[in-house]
């Protein structure tokens, strides 16, 4: 059963909505004794990296979820749920949740009409070495749906799982341990989408 | 590169799929879940639809349509129309809306946008912004189906959305709304380069051409689409790959 983290940042309905289409049973996290529950977690989210932060401190979840993670249960974190996985934001100038090493910054294009910020829509997605499991039955530089001006540069390269590129190439999974973090939005990606998100329930990247 | 997006339009009175020419004279075309899907399939990137209900009932039948196709389709889905307050935004969300546009809302009560890019993030506010030229390089926001002239010019007024938090902005001409003569190219030009959010372009697409031409030209990120779709006269398909032989990148 999969835990999908409910800290207020936005809209968790199609994440649930794409994880049972997927056959995965799922069900909200709002407590932090909800985290026992689950076999895996997921960390949706949308809007800025420091109202997340506070809004996950706050609520109590943000320790659970580290200690959660640290234990060694399955994690995937969408867009802004990728951002919150680093040490630092530019936004906001805000700490993160410190489990993967590497700061958060913003898409920033000397003026041109043609590099619109957000960097919102289909884009390919190109698989490196630790991202194979992940896409298993994906072809490469498959397109998937992106919504979000902020990327994270991961200090450690290894921990890139594939990378898209916008002005300039940037990490769009990363993946460390028991831990994935996708910029773009496997539910609402269409079949392949769906694709990845079966194989992250699988579990083969775990290995 | 982030990829030109083709997104079908289907206006939506009372639970089935219209279509409006010049916002009046409605002719049917279909069944939204059907039509939903079958835009999916086709690889439409998203999905726009646009409630026409005039009536309380009609409203409550388009949070049973949302419901219906969000289970079905998993591209982003957006929806407008009589979106009034935060509480009318979060149900459809709820239904299983990514994104809510908004127009009238918006001019009347622009601390909408601002509330909502809050609350739920800038990426799932879309104000809808209605310009008729009114002069050269001058074009009017209208309201309330574009019917109502509002004074606002529609350049400044898409830079204030952005300001407020709009992720995107759905732009349509009046002028050229139904008339299948093309998009209002000078529009959507002017408003692209004055924002640096998303333009989509609206109103006027009756041939292949002018959907290549509104993205070169007018600079626009994404084209939205109706007529030329729902009646067959051309697939999301085939205006794709017309778009990438044209030197457009377009997700296949």
């Amino acid at each position: 059963m999969t835990g999908i983290i409910n800290y207020g940042a936005g809209n968790i309905y199609s994440v649930i909505t794409a994880f049972k289409k997927c056959g995965e049973e799922v069900f909200i996290i709002n407590n932090p004794s909800d985290f026992s529950k689950a076999d895996r977690l997921v960390l949706p989210g949308v809007g800025a990296f420091g109202d997340g932060i506070r809004s996950l401190d706050e609520s109590g979840l943000k320790i659970a979820l580290s200690g959660s993670v640290k234990s060694g249960k399955p994690f995937l974190g969408i867009c802004l749920g990728l951002q919150l996985l680093f040490d630092h934001s530019e936004e906001g100038d805000c700490e993160g949740l410190k489990l993967i090493k590497g700061n958060v910054i913003k898409f920033s294009f000397p003026f041109s009409e043609s590099m619109k910020v957000p960097h919102m829509g289909w884009n390919q997605v190109q698989v490196k070495y630790n991202g194979k499991e992940l896409f298993l039955n994906i072809p490469d530089k498959t397109w998937f749906y992106f919504a979000h001006s902020y990327f994270a540069a991961p200090e450690k390269s290894n921990t890139i799982a594939a990378i898209t590129y916008y002005g300039h190439e940037f990490a769009s999974v990363v993946k460390m341990n028991n831990i994935v973090g996708v910029l773009f939005h496997p539910e609402k990606s269409g079949d392949y989408g769906l694709c990845f998100i079966k194989n992250f329930l699988e579990g083969k990247w775990l290995q | 590169m982030v990829t030109v997006r083709i997104i079908p339009c289907l206006d939506v009175k009372d639970g089935s799929v219209v279509k409006g020419v010049h916002f009046e004279n409605l002719v049917g075309a279909g069944d939204p879940v059907q039509q939903a899907s079958f835009y999916s399939r086709e690889k439409a990137d998203e999905l726009v639809f646009l409630d026409i209900s005039a009536t309380i009932e009609g409203r409550k039948t388009m949070l049973d349509v949302v419901r219906k196709v969000a289970e079905v389709v998993f591209i982003p889905l957006t929806v407008g129309g009589g979106i009034n307050s935060i509480d009318d935004i979060e149900k459809l969300l709820k239904a299983g809306a990514d994104k809510i546009s908004i127009n009238t809302a918006a001019v009347k009560n622009p601390s909408l946008i601002e509330a909502g890019a809050k609350k739920f993030g800038s990426q799932c506010i879309v104000v809808a912004i209605d310009g008729k030229r009114v002069a050269s390089r001058k074009w009017e926001v209208y309201i309330e189906s574009g019917k109502t002239p509002t004074g606002l010019d529609v350049v400044d007024w898409a830079k204030k959305t952005e300001r407020l938090g709009a992720g995107e902005i759905l732009l349509t001409s009046i002028d050229m709304d139904g008339t299948q003569k093309g998009y209002d190219i000078e529009m959507t030009r002017t408003v692209s380069e004055n924002v640096n959010i998303p333009v989509i372009a609206s109103g006027g697409a009756g041939t292949l051409e002018h959907l290549c031409e509104v993205v070169k030209e007018g600079n626009a990120s994404a084209v939205l689409i109706a007529s030329l779709l729902h009646f067959r006269k051309y697939s999301v398909t085939e205006i794709k790959s017309f778009l990438m032989k044209r030197g457009v990148e377009v997700r296949l």
